[in-house]
């Protein structure tokens, strides 16, 4: 097996009373596009300074490529930070800033040139080297802080929410770029974020934090349709929940009472017969049936384009279901009456 | 208040025609009398507008002809400059440490600490000076101190009455303008720069002659320009705790008093207003009013 | 940066701080100290304990002359610095506020009063007044005193100015307050601590000046001139006296300052 690019073994960070994280293990492997998901507060940005070395966990080890580092500061680690707010020099040009690093290596003047060059270049800000950052957009500072940090070619690569700062417009167009930045360099990056479409659409792999535990770590295929618990169900993307009783379990297959009537979930963990329980559909399975006496009604009904979202209140609860567009089908008009049901393998029951 | 920009209202010339219309006539017009009257000629009686350069060239001639001054009036500049050197730079030296212990770790007390600070400032500058006369003088504090120290045998007349008292009450005097401005450098440091540059492989010494240093100098010059500008003016520190021996505001003070002749004054004013203006255009050049 | 470990910068930087406090804070109490002295030359340690020197000034013909001055310093520090106040406080606005030609070159010009040396800003006003015909007195040390008083109460002032959001303003009127409502309701509040910390400061600098006065007065005059005019004939308590009761009551004003503006916050 290979070594993995960073190892978090068990560690624990406080700030008074407040646990920041506690008892924290992750291995994140090379060259895998790695993000740590959460809110504020969960833990998410101390792990990754820890990893940085600007705090010092409690109780615990950090490993960067096998090597204890946890006593060594954060100037002696080959991993380097994107910040979220860039951090740049400001009384330093661009070349200079991303220079930075090498120059303290000592590097000679050729190569160093050569180096930096290099690295503005795959940023695409050739040209800009005299400029000082409060020249640039908050872009071009960005790109300018990628390029600084990737310059010695370090072995991990920690990113702290960095889209978080720029408009929403640019902010896709820089995520296709940072994804295929790390293909090509395959240097393994370590992301920070809140947003979790952003996690699932950039990573190999995450993890989840709340209140500085890891709820769960996997592809995001996996964390998705198979999420650990409860929270990271709601977290993930969007989801109906269904509260009911556990009536009974056959293979993978649970029954459960709900409003007066039975509905069908997949198992993933055994559940103790009548405990109380959650059921979750994802909008695209919710499927809805038109029919006169049904017991729910379109609330709302939002055309996205490839496909109509509908709000609709059922009894005491509100659905979300999401029907892709097919040729030839008209949306469901506001105040119609549909059936709200789903294929058992398309939910999934929680302990409450 | 949220006046357009090209209108220019009612709002706009009541703020404004005050403030203009008293420093010009009340410091800017009285500067321009100065430069005009340092090139009057000055007799026993009277001082007339005949235009002359005579009052400059006193300034610098090699032979002064007033028996007073030991010294030349060059060498008298110079003392003055070399003493407000040293005070800015001792200043300097002493006030970095109390400014990064008050930036970096004073948490909490730091307002308290400022507070403290600038309390001397509130007792009379004079109070200040003459209290270095009562630890300085041959039956003062220090010598009595040095002496149950078994330091001294007996008192040393020398701690007072010369350049070196002189440099060393205004450090005291000064130290709070330098600490100050200093400080507020110094806390405006972002602090995520330093993270990024030991993020980057800088240790602490690198990064606080790469990192700390450069930005902090606006600061730094600006303390420096105080000082500097407080100690070329004084005299009534010389004239206390000194050696008799002129600095360059006795010079004026003795033309303006004793000599009544006002065109000398005022040359030599202007010769100090230039030097200065000159320090201060190279001092902004590297930052010092960012 | 570091959590464990002993933090050598920390505390080293604080002792040496707590040094210099020390040697700022040593050489006026020992004033204090002399101040209860009975004699008339330099000795230390004080012989002859007593307040006849605090009795003098306060009570006796001799100290008349210092309550006088006093009375006189007190006059124009205050006068100088309420008009600084208005004059300072509207040029902050007028230079934040709007764009004018030579607006920049105008900021640093206002600024100029404190960075020139007493020396030069009181003899260019004294040839000055003599060219117009303003004779030397009281009037005008008051003009001058409001000369320098103005460019502090403008930096302090000038500085809260720039971080006031015009969208306060805005929005007052927005919800209907005309221009004097919102000077008196909105703008003044905001400022008004920066406008404190200018008026003290000018306050304290007015009280304590002594070049500019020195060639602008003539007789009757401030207390720091009276003061350095009698040094130089020698030593005395009564000067120290005096100095150490004004102490007492600006620590005192300083304390209550600090407080009111806690209170308001």
């Amino acid at each position: 097996m290979e070594t993995p690019a960073v190892t978090v073994d068990h560690c624990t960070r406080a700030y008074g009373d407040f646990v920041a994280v506690n008892d924290v293990s992750l291995e994140i492997r090379q060259g895998e596009f790695f993000t740590l998901l959460g809110s504020s507060g969960s833990g998410k940005t101390t792990t990754l300074r820890m990893i940085a070395g600007f705090e010092r966990p409690d109780a615990g080890r950090i490993l960067i490529g096998g090597h204890d580092v946890t006593w060594q500061p954060a100037h002696r680690r080959n991993v380097h930070t994107v910040f979220q707010d860039y951090a740049l020099f400001p009384h330093m040009t661009v070349f200079n800033n991303v220079a930075f690093s090498l120059r303290v290596k000592r590097h000679s003047r050729d190569d160093l040139r050569k180096s930096v060059m290099e690295a503005i270049e795959m940023v695409q800000l050739a040209g800009f080297e005299k400029r000082k950052p409060t020249q640039l957009s908050g872009g071009q500072q960005q790109r300018v802080a990628l390029a600084r940090a990737l310059v010695d070619h370090p072995s991990v690569l920690l990113l702290d929410e960095p889209l978080s700062a720029l408009d929403a417009k640019i902010r896709g167009e820089v995520r296709e770029e940072l994804k295929t930045l790390q293909r090509n360099t395959g240097i393994t990056f370590i992301y920070v974020t809140h947003d979790q479409e952003e996690a699932l659409t950039l990573s190999d792999r995450m993890a989840i934090m709340r209140h500085g535990k890891v709820l769960q770590v996997g592809p995001p295929l996996q964390v998705y349709e198979q999420p650990a618990d409860l929270f990271v169900a709601e977290f993930i993307g969007k989801a109906n929940f269904v509260p009911g009783v556990l009536k009974s379990v056959e293979g993978k297959k649970a029954i459960v009472q709900a409003n007066g009537s039975t509905v069908g979930a997949s198992v993933l963990s055994p559940i103790e017969i009548g405990s109380n329980v959650v059921v979750m559909i994802r909008p695209e399975n919710m499927r809805i049936t038109a029919a006169e006496s049904a017991a729910g009604t379109i609330k709302q009904s939002s055309y996205l384009g490839h496909g109509t979202e509908y709000l609709i209140d059922h009894g005491s609860d509100v659905f979300r279901a999401l029907q892709l567009r097919r040729r030839g089908e008209v949306p469901l008009p506001e105040g119609a009456k549909v059936e709200c049901h789903w294929n058992w393998e398309e939910a999934i029951v929680f302990r409450k | 208040m949220a006046e357009g920009v090209r209108r220019k209202g009612l709002g706009f010339w009541s703020s404004f025609l005050p403030g203009f219309t008293w420093m010009t006539a009340m410091y800017f017009v009285p500067l321009g009398a100065l430069l005009v009257y340092s090139f009057y000629t000055h007799t026993s009686r009277a001082d007339t507008p005949n235009f002359t350069t005579e009052n400059f060239r006193k300034i610098f001639a090699t032979d002064s002809e007033h028996p007073f001054f030991s010294r030349t009036n060059v060498k008298i500049f110079l003392l003055t400059f070399r003493i407000a050197f040293t005070v800015t730079i001792i200043d300097g030296l002493i006030a970095f440490p109390v400014a990064y212990f008050l930036a970096f770790h004073a948490g909490r007390l730091k307002q308290t600490l400022i507070m403290f600070i600038l309390l001397p400032l509130w007792s009379s500058y004079l109070v200040r000076i003459f209290s270095w006369k009562l630890i300085l003088e041959q039956h003062g504090l220090l010598n009595w101190v040095l002496i149950k120290l078994h330091i001294l045998s007996e008192p040393s007349p020398d701690f007072i009455y010369n350049t070196g008292a002189v440099t060393a009450v205004l450090c005291y005097v000064w130290l709070p303008f330098m600490i100050l401005p200093l400080t507020t450098a110094l806390e405006r440091l972002p602090r995520r720069l330093l993270e990024a540059s030991a993020d980057l492989g800088a240790g602490r010494v690198r990064t606080f002659y790469k990192i700390t240093t450069p930005l902090v100098m606006p600061g730094l010059l600006a303390g420096c320009m105080s000082v500097f500008s407080l100690s070329i003016g004084d005299y009534v520190t010389a004239d206390l705790v000194g050696s008799g021996r002129s600095v360059v505001g006795k010079l004026i003070f003795d033309r303006m008093g004793t000599y009544s002749n006002y065109p000398q004054a005022a040359a030599l004013s202007l010769c100090i207003m230039l030097v200065l203006f000159i320090i201060f255009g190279i001092l902004a050049r590297f930052g010092a009013f960012d | 940066m570091s959590r464990h470990g002993f933090q050598w910068g920390k505390w080293l930087t604080g002792g040496f701080t707590v040094l210099v406090l020390m040697f700022l804070h040593l050489p006026v109490m020992i004033a204090i100290v002399f101040s209860f002295s009975d004699a008339t030359i330099i000795t230390f340690p004080i012989e002859h304990w007593t307040t006849r020197a605090y009795h003098n000034v306060l009570f006796e013909p001799s100290g008349q002359r210092l309550r006088e001055s006093l009375g006189n310093s007190l006059m124009v520090a205050s006068a100088a610095t309420l008009v600084a106040c208005v004059i300072g406080t509207l040029t902050a606005f007028a230079v934040q506020r709007y764009r004018f030609f030579g607006r920049s070159f105008y900021r640093v010009a206002i600024a100029i009063p404190l960075l020139l040396p007493g020396v030069v800003t009181g003899i260019a006003m004294l040839v000055y007044f003599t060219m117009i015909g303003i004779r030397t007195g009281l009037v005008a040390v008051l003009l001058g005193h409001i000369t320098f008083c103005i460019p502090v109460v403008f930096s302090t002032v000038a500085s809260r100015v720039a971080r006031l959001p015009r969208s306060m303003e805005e929005a007052a009127a927005d919800l209907g307050a005309n221009l004097p409502q919102r000077l008196v309701r909105v703008v003044l509040p905001s400022i008004f601590t920066a406008m404190l910390s200018g008026a003290l400061l000018a306050f304290t600098l007015s009280l304590d000046e002594i070049v500019v006065t020195y060639f602008l007065s003539s007789g009757t005059t401030t207390l720091p001139v009276a003061i350095y005019t009698g040094m130089r004939l020698g030593f005395k308590p009564d000067n120290l006296a005096i100095i150490s009761m004004i102490i007492g009551v600006s620590g005192l004003l300083i304390a209550l300052s600090q407080w009111l503006v806690r209170e308001r916050r």
